[in-house]
């Protein structure tokens, strides 16, 4: 089995989803790195200032090193946060005052005296975490040279909640810019795919018999789709006109050697005087009449269906299309002395429809009646206007129904059970209740009364 | 009435013609457009029955260059065509009726009759015996003052008597002529016809006599 393909919009928002994802990570990584060490950065600064200060406090002296501690140098420690400050001062690698078990830095001693600036670093002390600032500086004492590191401490916790602070700032920023690229991903990949679907839509609603080659504006890149599209429409178009040519010449070459059958048959049958030989002629005419009454309507039918389709609709006047088709029949009518009486054609009504496919309707409303009616009877047709409807009645004096009703007789070549030696393909009615259908009319069958069937076809007015 | 067949197979021309000259109609026969004009240049005609598949050209095209040039023969188009868009265009193009290939010829007779009806074609048909002067064309007999219209099957069935007075004609022949191949007709029903013909022929002198076990025969006096 194959796998169904990915919807393009689908896979463009998954990938634009997911570029959105990772840049939303990177923002928010790095703003905590550079927030931390912006936090990180003010502290050292401060911790400096004040090694610094008590560095320079430092006094040498005959017995020892001494020292007066600056105490505003705490004091601008403890304003920045409530952090703990401690300090260690040792004297020649000796504790000299503070605690002394602050951790001393990793370099040694000589390092750190030889630097003027303050070496920081961060280590667990007691409970907590620590930074610490260390700087050291040679104090004489008699007039011999002592290294002495001045360390100042701070706890953390302010700098941790600046922190947690930033990080929740540039969580929300990580998720806001996410959610803004997810917005504008789906805006994308619909602003994207609107040709596709464009050209999808204007192909869509064409009508199955629309073959005229795709012209819609579309971008480069749909190009070669639309010409293969329209590669397909010519050559569809091409097979169609050469089946329509096919029929056509098939129509020719089928019906002009009928044509001969049929008059060789009828000038045998003249000059014949055996009983048998004119049963068989006769037979053969029927024959004749029946196979071309059935290519008729089969070509009728097509017709129809092939028209229905795309219903070339336009104003329609009923009562000259009811009086040319009337008088068309007039001489078959003629032929069984029947009278054709047409009423209701003096004013025009109008209906919107496809001209050919509403006079095939009727021719083939009139042939049934025509067929079915016993000689020297009279056809009545006629035109009215009931409500928004126009209504076409042809009642006839025939056979009538046998109890079969419209829907039942409009099937595919069925034929009334009464129908007996009359020539038909069945497809008649069908025809009429298509052509009904397609222009949103009504057809219906009802027995007449004193007899006969009476055929209403009515149309929506225009 | 006096025909020009227009067709291009040479077998269905054969027989339409042989089948009209049964009727007793004349026949010119045309298989290519240039014999068309030919024959049209050299006689007239009651009317054109014309192919629309011809070897030099479409029917179609010669119709409506007949109808600009404004000659007016009566032509009724024979197509293979059954279609009705083409049924509507041949009208369309000045035709003054079709029929479709096979016809039934008695329907074929009908049209032509009604076309050169419509035309007001004052054709030299009417046929005068005894008393009774016949108008195919409209449908009517005179006997005396009197104008009697015939409905089809009288019309036809004096048409078919008239044209050999005195000859005795068959009940098949005349069956044949006057229902369609698809009806099954008794005696009986030709009884009706001749019954009711015998009342419009009344006063004329003209008598359809019946030939026990044979058929009919239009005698006079």
């Amino acid at each position: 089995m194959r796998r169904a393909a990915l919807s393009l919009r689908l896979r463009l928002v998954i990938q634009l989803f997911g570029i959105a994802a990772v840049l939303a990570i990177v923002l928010y990584l790095t703003v905590r790195t550079v927030a931390d060490q912006a936090a990180e950065a003010t502290q050292d600064g401060v911790l400096g200032a004040a090694t610094l200060a008590i560095a320079e406090r430092l006094q040498g002296g005959e017995v020892g090193v001494g020292l007066d501690l600056p105490y505003e140098a705490f004091s601008i420690l403890g304003s920045i946060s409530a952090d703990r400050v401690f300090y260690r001062i040792d004297a020649d690698g000796v504790p000299l005052t503070g605690y002394d078990d602050l951790p001393r830095p990793d370099q040694g001693g000589g390092e750190i005296a030889a630097s003027v600036a303050p070496v920081f670093y961060t280590r667990p002390f007691r409970d907590t975490e620590v930074r610490i600032a260390a700087v050291g500086r040679t104090v004489l004492v008699a007039r011999r040279p002592v290294p002495v590191m001045v360390m100042v401490a701070q706890t953390r916790q302010g700098q941790e909640a600046i922190a947690a602070r930033v990080a929740n700032r540039a969580a929300a920023l990580g998720l806001g810019s996410f959610a803004l690229a997810a917005a504008l991903s789906l805006l994308t990949a619909g602003s994207v795919l609107r040709p596709i679907n464009r050209l999808a839509e204007a192909v869509g609603r064409r009508g199955p018999n629309d073959l005229r080659a795709v012209d819609h504006p579309t971008p480069v890149e749909l190009r070669p789709l639309v010409f293969s599209l329209n590669g397909f429409i010519a050559r569809l178009r091409g097979a169609l006109s050469r089946t329509e040519t096919f029929i056509a010449e098939a129509a020719h070459h089928i019906r002009t050697p009928l044509a001969t059958v049929r008059a060789r048959a009828e000038i045998a049958l003249r000059q014949s005087r055996s009983e048998p030989t004119r049963e068989a002629l006769r037979a053969v005419i029927r024959a004749v009449e029946e196979s071309s009454r059935s290519a008729g309507q089969l070509l009728d039918h097509a017709t129809v269906i092939y028209r229905s389709d795309r219903l070339t609709e336009a104003p329609v006047d009923l009562a000259p299309l009811i009086d040319g088709v009337a008088a068309g029949f007039a001489p078959t009518a003629d032929l069984k002395d029947l009278a054709l009486r047409v009423a209701g054609t003096e004013a025009p009504v109008i209906v919107q429809g496809d001209r050919p496919l509403l006079e095939s309707a009727l021719r083939n409303l009139l042939d049934n009646a025509v067929k079915y009616s016993p000689e020297e009877t009279a056809i009545d047709l006629t035109l009215a206007r009931d409500g928004g409807q126009a209504v076409i009645t042809v009642a006839d004096r025939g056979r009538g129904l046998s109890g079969e009703g419209a829907a039942q007789l409009s099937e595919r070549f069925r034929r009334g059970s009464n129908a007996g030696d009359v020539v038909g393909s069945g497809l008649g009615l069908t025809i009429v209740s298509e052509v009904a259908a397609a222009h949103g009319g009504l057809f219906e069958l009802d027995e007449r009364e004193g007899g006969g069937t009476c055929a209403r076809f009515s149309l929506p007015l225009a | 009435m006096r025909f020009l067949l227009v067709e291009d197979n040479a077998d269905l021309a054969a027989s339409v013609a042989e089948r009209l000259r049964l009727d007793g109609h004349g026949v010119d026969r045309a298989a290519t457009l240039a014999e068309t004009r030919d024959c049209l240049a050299a006689a007239s005609y009651d009317l054109i029955l014309l192919d629309i598949s011809l070897p030099d050209g479409d029917g179609r095209d010669f119709l409506a260059a007949e109808r600009r040039a404004g000659r007016d023969t009566p032509i009724i188009v024979m197509t293979a065509r059954a279609a009705v868009v083409d049924r509507v265009d041949v009208l369309d193009l000045g035709a003054d009726d079709y029929v479709t290939k096979p016809f039934d010829f008695a329907e074929l007779e009908a049209r032509c009759r009604a076309v050169l009806r419509r035309r007001g074609v004052a054709l030299q048909t009417v046929q005068q015996f005894a008393g009774l002067i016949f108008n195919p064309l409209n449908a009517t007999v005179r006997v005396g003052d009197e104008l009697r219209e015939l409905r089809n099957r009288e019309l036809r069935l004096l048409e078919i008597l008239m044209a050999a007075p005195g000859r005795i004609f068959s009940k098949n022949q005349i069956c044949d002529r006057l229902f369609s191949y698809a009806e099954s007709v008794t005696d009986n029903a030709i009884e009706v016809y001749v019954g009711r013909l015998r009342r419009k022929l009344d006063g004329s002198g003209a008598r359809i006599e019946t030939v026990r076990g044979i058929g009919y025969r239009l005698t006079a006096p």
